[in-house]
């Protein structure tokens, strides 16, 4: 086999001969391209599928983990959740606004596969240092915009960080959620020998078709120069095609959805036969193109967007056609169910391709390397060489909020439709934003956290901190954490220390996940994310969604009553390693990330959730990044009310600036009313949890009493104006 | 019958504010083209039809123009047609 | 009295405007598909937000040749009640209903905030449970909600006593700091001369419930309710 050929698809001499045995026979140029294209890192996960095992994914609500369009739980009274979060990293480097805009399509289509209503959407955005980066940033939070507000689905939350790993290689985490009735969960399995296989939506072009050109060896440069190397979205389609999906969720003739993501065609109808344990026939002349003169490797490959498989009960096509007609979406039967095991492609009445299914999917390849841990002295801190006080606390504070990474994201969440669908509970900019579910009371929390400063520093501790940190989220608003997706955003594996960092990552995560009883339900993985040779910090997305029974008694991390008490849930210590206090004000990225002590962590999450639930508290915000004092002038610009504290007196070991922005994990601010106080030191004594008083809430400042005072004003205008 | 391109461009009218060209204009700016006096941002529309005649296909742009493709409230529009012979011609004209 | 809710391919408040008739104000309700002349009997016309037909070449352009728009047309023509929201507003404009047409906004981005909104009328059936010089808050989301008329229609519109809502501060002060979209004399709303024809940017169906942040848009609903069911005596 030519060397060159098979560079094209990506695939190894050695895997080229695996497939000969497999097949016993050598492939075609078309069956070669199916496999190269499925059997890719980005399709067939085989470097990181021997670490995804050691993830957790059963739990009582799960109705469907890993392996589907989207993972799906149950919230109780019929309902369930799918979501999932998936990356668009690489499209979004090459052009920022479609291949943010294409990326919030592609998750929109997972969630509507499963026969949910998307009602939400939120990415995880990050990118190199403002104002270099400002092309790119604009570019992305466009995208998000212009896709996300034309479809009607609100972008609720997310995250956007600056970091210098990220200058060259953006990384764009597009979440997803959706609410589906238990009963109406649809599964992309093709079952039913004969059924059809019908394609709806946008027509194919060719899209997305790279590294291909061998394999059509008819092809000349000028069909080469057409195939676009950017993609354009069409959310006015996606709309259509989600209102269409809607109303035939519950026809009894649609046996399966299917979304058409990566490796188009092939991956859809392989991926959908190898779970209904069946085999596919398609004719490639019944697809509709865009363009003329498309080979059937084209067609089969094309990721073309916006496009969705049907599989239909044979016989009851005209049933469902109606619903596509009154949406104006294109269709055609493509292709039928068979019983086969095997992907038949014909074209011109011709077999095309013809592939055993488990070839395509569960045959493909996995890939086991060695990893190296980095040298361990490499970012060492010695805090003794920095000064415990820092020089003036409240100039401190003003620069951590007005700092990008800190501050108010609402220059960015205020271009986004946050509201349509009228059921936006808790809007972006607190911990978790929460969406109801329409006739019921119940609030779905999310939210998507990654602290990969950490994961840098310690990728198993990394890893742990952003699942415990997304489970605070969720908690701060009075809901039950329930499961996670996951997007795993890592540099090229092929180097040891690369290899080391999914390790540890996966580790650390399948650890917290243990402890805090959350399974992952679905996800994604980003690899070689690297330019000229430099990596990405390990950034491993948490996508988390929980539930409030009763949204009426949510929380949000706003002071709400003058009077009020305000509290630290938590104990302090000296955890300023990878601290964002170090790098603003010290210029270092040093130490070890704070230790997650699982079991402390589960306490105070507990802790929070009985508080919550017994209505004791009127708002609850965790601590993140900046600390202590960062969360408390968070809490009080969102409530707009100032906070009165007695000075703090300094508590044995604890240093001052840790006391102030030290990052330990397991922490919130609380408010409650006085006669609320019994009942919350009671309970923190049965959850054995610590709680520290730190003043009363009104005035206009924030105040340390002899210490120092800071207006709301003067912290409003750095917070919301990092931007500008 | 003749096949004919029809060439629209809507723009603003001039008393109507573009913020658009005034954003692009203050980007060429930056860029160090400061001798940009004023910049307006317009849309391009290419239509392929076919008529009778050149004046038949005039007429039909023209109503075209009138009622959909521009807003006379705040938009202008101009447009030039000419003949293409067929179909792999009008592709050319279009990448050069 | 029942309302009737536009759908246009691309819409996307049609459902929020309809949960807020039916679940919140308890009246009538009929979703209109757009390729339907029939307007069932309804008794006030919701033309909702969204993007409808992807709100291509202009917003509201396409829309307006939908068969249900000719028949919009005439209900207006004869009294009937019309309400564009968001995109309604922008498919009156194109559809001539409403004089002037509204452009990107000034800060060339999407907006989606909280608005206050001084009221200037308080004589038209969509707002007769207000009082003129009050200041409702009411959330906005467009890309394209900058008012624009030339000089001789804007000044027939004040002169006609036409602009029902504008911009302002929350103590109603109307100044270029509380627009947030550079509409032309900061217009966020405006009624035909007849006073059944009513367009405005701000989604009030946005804020019908006080667990979505106010409930100042549930009196423009009442409004509408309370009016009629005294017509109808």
């Amino acid at each position: 086999m030519a060397a060159k050929k098979l560079r094209e698809v990506a695939l190894t001499e050695a895997e080229y001969q695996t497939i000969v045995e497999l097949l016993g026979r050598t492939p075609n140029d078309v069956e070669l391209g199916m496999i190269g294209v499925l059997w890719s890192e980005h399709c067939s996960y085989k470097t990181s599928k021997p670490f995804l095992r050691r993830l957790p994914s059963a739990g009582s609500r799960v109705l469907q983990g890993p392996g589907e369009n989207a993972g799906v739980v149950e919230i109780g009274e019929g309902w369930a959740v799918a979501f999932k979060i998936e990356s668009h990293n690489h499209p979004s480097a090459i052009e920022p606004y479609e291949g943010a805009a294409t990326g919030v399509g592609g998750i929109l289509r997972d969630v509507a596969a499963m026969g949910a209503r998307p009602v939400a959407i939120l990415d995880s955005l990050r990118f190199g240092p403002l104002p270099a980066s400002r092309h790119l940033f604009e570019g992305v939070v466009s995208g998000i915009g212009g896709y996300g507000n034309c479809v009607g689905v609100p972008t609720v939350g997310g995250e956007v960080y600056f970091e210098d790993c990220y200058a060259d290689n953006p990384l764009v985490n597009a979440m997803c959620v959706g609410v589906v009735r238990t009963d109406q969960l649809k599964r992309a399995r093709a079952e039913g020998d004969g059924n059809l296989l019908l394609l709806v939506g946008a027509d194919t072009g060719r899209d997305g078709i790279h590294g291909a050109s061998f394999a059509s060896l008819e092809l000349d440069d000028s069909s080469e120069q057409r195939r676009p190397a950017v993609q354009v979205g069409n959310p006015f389609l996606e709309k259509c095609l989600i209102e269409a999906l809607q109303e035939l969720v519950d026809h009894p003739a649609v046996v399966a959805i299917q979304d058409l993501g990566a490796a188009g065609l092939t991956s859809a109808v392989a991926e959908a036969a190898a779970r209904g344990g069946s085999g596919a026939l398609i004719d490639v002349d019944k697809v509709p193109r865009r363009e003329g003169g498309m080979t059937p490797y084209e067609v089969m490959l094309s990721e073309s967007q916006e496009r969705m498989l049907l599989v239909v009960e044979r016989g009851r096509q005209a049933e469902v056609m109606p619903v596509l007609e009154k949406w104006d979406l294109h269709y055609a039967v493509i292709g039928e169910v068979t019983p086969d095991g095997v992907l038949t492609v014909e074209a011109g009445g011709r077999v095309a391709a013809r592939l055993p299914i488990e070839v395509l999917t569960e045959k493909a390849p996995v890939r086991t390397l060695r990893g190296r841990a980095p040298n361990p002295t490499r970012h060492r801190l010695d805090l003794d060489s920095i000064p415990a006080e820092p020089e003036s606390v409240k100039g401190s504070l003003l620069r951590l909020i007005g700092h990008p990474n800190l501050a108010s994201k609402r220059a960015v969440f205020r271009r986004y439709d946050h509201q349509v669908g009228n059921a936006t509970v808790i809007r972006p900019g607190g911990d978790a934003a929460m969406i109801r579910v329409h006739g019921t009371r119940l609030g779905i929390a999310m939210t998507t956290d990654c602290n990969s400063r950490y994961c840098e520093l310690d990728p198993y501790l990394g890893a742990q901190i952003a699942i415990a940190e997304a489970a605070r989220n969720i908690v701060a608003t009075g809901a039950r954490p329930l499961a996670i997706s996951d997007c795993l955003n890592f540099g090229n594996p092929d180097k040891p220390e690369i290899y080391w960092q999914l390790e540890e990552v996966i580790s650390g995560m399948a650890n917290a996940c243990r402890a805090l009883d959350l399974p992952i339900v679905s996800g994604n993985v980003s690899l070689y994310n690297d330019t000229d040779g430099r990596s990405i910090f390990p950034t491993p997305v948490i996508g988390m969604v929980g539930v409030i029974d009763d949204y009426t008694r949510r929380l949000e991390a706003g002071l709400a009553a003058d009077g009020d008490f305000v509290l630290l849930v938590g104990a302090s210590g000296n955890d300023l390693g990878g601290s964002r206090y170090l790098e603003i004000e010290h210029g270092l990225f040093a130490g070890r990330p704070p230790e997650v002590d699982l079991l402390g962590e589960r306490a105070a999450q507990e802790y929070m959730l009985a508080a919550a639930g017994a209505s004791l508290l009127h708002s609850a915000h965790d601590v993140g990044e900046g600390g202590m004092l960062v969360a408390l002038a968070e809490a009080c610009i969102l409530g707009e009310r100032g906070v009165r504290c007695p000075a703090l007196a300094s508590m044995g070991e604890l240093r001052t600036d840790a006391l102030y922005f030290g990052e330990t994990q397991g922490r919130f601010i609380i408010s409650a009313p006085s006669r609320s106080m019994p009942e919350l030191q009671n309970l923190a004594r049965r959850h054995r949890v610590e709680i520290q008083l730190l003043g009363m809430v009104g005035g206009a400042d924030l105040e340390f009493e002899g210490d120092f005072s800071v207006t709301l004003e003067e912290m409003s205008r750095l917070y919301y104006g990092a931007f500008d | 019958m003749v096949k004919l391109k029809a060439q629209v461009v809507v723009m603003l009218k001039p008393v109507v504010n573009d913020p658009q060209g005034l954003t692009v204009r203050a980007g060429l700016h930056r860029l160090g083209f400061e001798e940009v006096e004023e910049v307006r941002v317009g849309k391009f529309i290419e239509i392929t039809v076919t008529a009778a005649d050149e004046a038949e296909g005039r007429r039909q742009v023209s109503e075209m123009c009138r009622k959909l493709l521009a807003n006379h409230v705040i938009e202008d529009v101009r447009f030039q047609v000419e003949a293409v012979a067929d179909r792999e011609q009008a592709g050319a004209a279009r990448t050069e | 009295m029942k309302f009737g809710v536009v759908v246009f391919p691309g819409t996307w408040s049609d459902r929020d405007c309809g949960r807020v008739v039916t679940e919140v104000l308890g009246a009538e309700l009929e979703y209109l598909w757009h390729q339907e002349k029939d307007l069932k009997d309804c008794d006030c016309i919701i033309l909702p937000g969204g993007f409808s037909y992807g709100d291509h070449l202009r917003c509201g352009a396409i829309a307006r040749f939908s068969p249900v728009m000719d028949s919009v047309v005439r209900f207006a023509a004869h009294g009937g009640l019309v309400w564009g929201i968001c995109n309604g507003f922008q498919v009156l404009c194109e559809t001539g209903l409403l004089p002037g047409a509204l452009i990107r906004n000034d800060v060339c981005e999407f907006r989606c905030q909280w608005t206050h909104l001084v009221v200037e009328r308080d004589d038209i059936l969509f707002t007769s449970t207000l009082r003129r010089g009050e200041v409702i808050k009411i959330p906005i989301s467009h890309g394209e909600g900058n008012y624009f008329a030339d000089a001789a229609t804007l000044s027939r519109l004040e002169q006609n006593n036409q602009v029902v809502f504008r911009y302002a501060q929350p103590d109603g002060h109307v100044v270029p700091a509380a627009n947030p979209n550079g509409s032309i004399h900061n217009i966020a709303g405006i009624v035909n001369r007849e006073g059944n024809v009513l367009g405005m940017m701000p989604h009030p169906e946005r804020c019908a419930e006080p667990e979505l942040g106010g409930t100042d848009g549930l009196r423009l609903f009442k409004s509408v309710l309370e009016a009629f069911a005294e017509l109808v005596v």
